[in-house]
């Protein structure tokens, strides 16, 4: 049996190892995944996107109201409850990105913008589209829109500021 | 708890990418270098260690922990992995004091390293953006910068902080960390060059904030009694010991508030809603836990010195008020003053901080302690190359910083000079 291997050899191939340099030795590893995540107790959230709401929660004890939805309350524990946001707010704080995370870098620039709500004590994590980025101050008046075809990502939601003859919405901390 | 000293400490030097050597010879260089500045110091009297670092990611190596302890001939002895973003290398130097303080070991070594050269900066920005939420945060435009961008428009427009304010931040830091040689960018700079620097995400220009390094950092440990053993010179005792922590999520801060520092009263903010997302609150409580164990009352007179995270010239000005040095919505005024310069009532980052320094995520923490460590020792000179010029003269006591993610982890750990 022995001799029956002895010449034995790994096939060669065509493939090979990009290299940047060899003192020391250096090359490109290519690394990627493809992750199953799953929404669970935040799902209602994404899936109220696809049908033009923004759901938030609120605590079933202290009525603590969450813009950014948890299934608990971070001040005392207790469950909390869906409850719609309103479709307008003001921008509490925001920024404009001319650079980002890779994955984000095709869209720079985009502005950032924290949005407060009436009713409910946290803030909201968005977007601002039609508007100059230098317009953008706290306290602006802004109202949510929807992705017609939803990608059940935070971002089938984004703002425009409001119109002028739009009555503006009384939120808790930028008046 | 038994009293802990900090009796050796070691850095290598912090570079933009150090592709000869890996994380595990990093370490052991920094290692090697606090073996060597305590010669009686031997391995057999090692009972063990913590290891820091941030990001499987920027590794693409689960358990390199256990990779460094073999590496220096750790093994079989205990060891254990600490993580918590930006903050990890202070959770760590605090791992280590409580392995001792707790009588489980008598000598600990604290070792933490980062390599993030590893991949280009856009991708290294989308992995440091993981450390926000996946579900609302990071697919908005995961980008840390922006992140701490809108926390300085809400200080902006709570308290008046200018962009001037800030680039004085970047000046002072990148100008000190001229006579650091450990240091990534050392700089002479001007208002005009940090505004003028490229703009990121507004008001932060590339000079308001950190760079991403590869480097390492290396803290021992030791009772008194082995510190004694070991012929440890002017061993640094720490006195105290501090951490907090805030929601994930920046949208999720309450504003409530303050927390108030002994030397402040509630009526010094009572139309001040807190934290919002203009304050650090994990940072107020460690510097409330750190200064109460220690006996501070006054941090400006109670302290020589402080190394604080400045990721951001932002976050160090956020920071001075966290930690009492002013008031909420003094720090611009703090730093325009010129209160934390080199020969100030109170120096902030005589080192350069982070902003020169580099930002090696899990050796940054560490090197804080070290470099703390090396001025209250009086031996700035000696590890610095002879240039003592950043040596806060009669050190007696500092503060050592450490911050992750918009203020989710933070420590704070106070450290006293033992010389006569
Ligand atoms: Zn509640």
């Amino acid at each position: 049996m022995a001799d029956k291997h002895k010449d034995f050899k790994l096939p060669e191939t065509d493939s090979g190892t990009i290299v940047f340099n060899t003192d020391p030795l250096i090359i490109k590893y290519h690394y990627e995944i493809d992750y199953i995540h799953s929404y669970a107790e935040d799902t209602p959230f994404f899936v109220g996107l696809s049908q033009g709401k923004m759901m938030g929660s609120r605590c079933t004890k202290c009525n603590y109201g969450f813009a950014t939805p948890r299934s608990h309350c971070m001040e005392c524990g207790a469950p909390t409850t869906w409850e719609q946001l309103p479709n307008q707010g003001r921008v509490h704080t925001y920024t404009t990105c001319y650079f980002g995370g890779e994955a984000f870098l095709n869209e720079t620039p985009f502005t950032l913008i924290l949005v407060e709500f009436a009713g409910f004590d946290t803030l909201f994590l968005s977007r601002i589209v039609g508007v100059d980025f230098e317009k953008v101050k706290i306290g602006m008046p802004v109202k949510a829109q929807y992705l017609r075809n939803s990608k059940f990502k935070p971002t089938d939601v984004y703002f425009v500021p409001m119109q002028d003859d739009e009555p503006a919405p009384h939120t808790p901390y930028s008046n | 708890m038994r009293p802990v000293y900090m009796v050796s400490g070691g850095i290598t030097k912090f570079r933009k990418a150090n592709p000869n050597q890996d994380f595990r010879l990093m370490v052991k260089d920094s290692f090697d270098y606090a073996m060597r500045d305590v010669p009686n110091l031997t391995m057999d009297m090692i009972d063990g260690s913590v290891a820091s670092y941030f990001s499987d990611h920027f590794t693409r190596q689960l358990m390199a922990g256990i990779m460094v302890q073999d590496y220096l001939g750790l093994v079989p002895r205990p060891g254990k992995r600490i993580e918590g973003g930006g903050a990890t290398g202070g959770l760590c130097f605090q791992g280590g004091w409580e392995s001792v303080a707790s009588g489980r070991m008598d000598v600990c070594v604290a070792y933490g390293f980062e390599t993030m050269s590893h991949v280009n900066t856009w991708k290294g920005n989308e992995f440091i953006a993981l450390a926000s939420d996946v579900n609302f945060d990071f697919p908005v435009g995961g980008f840390y910068s922006g992140y701490y961008a809108m926390m300085v428009q809400r200080h902006m427009h709570e308290f008046g902080t200018t962009v001037e304010q800030m680039a004085k931040v970047s000046i002072k830091n990148h100008g000190n960390a001229l006579h650091n040689p450990y240091a990534q960018s050392p700089a002479k700079l001007t208002v005009e060059d940090v505004r003028n620097a490229t703009m990121v995400a507004n008001p932060l220009t590339l000079l308001d904030i950190c760079t991403m390094s590869d480097g390492a950092a290396t803290v021992i440990f030791a009772t008194e009694e082995m510190a004694t053993k070991m012929g440890a010179v002017d061993p640094v005792l720490v006195t105290g010991i501090g951490s907090g922590t805030d929601a994930m999520r920046m949208a999720d801060r309450p504003h409530g508030k303050v927390l108030l520092l002994d030397h402040e009263t509630e009526s010094d903010y009572k139309d001040l809603k807190y934290p919002g997302v203009h304050s650090f609150r994990g940072g107020r409580n460690a510097t409330r836990l750190a200064y109460k164990m220690a006996g501070i009352r006054n941090p400006i007179e109670d302290l020589s010195f402080v190394e604080l995270h400045d990721a951001y010239t932002s976050s160090e000005i956020q920071t001075y008020e966290d930690m009492g040095f002013c008031k909420y919505g003094e720090g611009g005024k703090f730093i325009e003053d010129g209160k934390s310069e080199l020969g100030g009532v109170l120096p902030v980052n005589p080192s350069g901080g982070l902003l020169a320094c580099g930002h090696p995520v899990g050796a940054t923490g560490l090197m804080q302690a070290v470099f703390a460590f090396w001025q209250l020792q009086n031996t700035i000179g000696k590890h610095l190359g002879g240039d003592d010029f950043i040596q806060v003269k009669n050190a007696k006591r500092g503060a050592i910083h450490s911050h992750a993610g918009t203020g989710t982890y933070i420590t704070v750990s106070i450290m006293e000079s033992t010389r006569s």
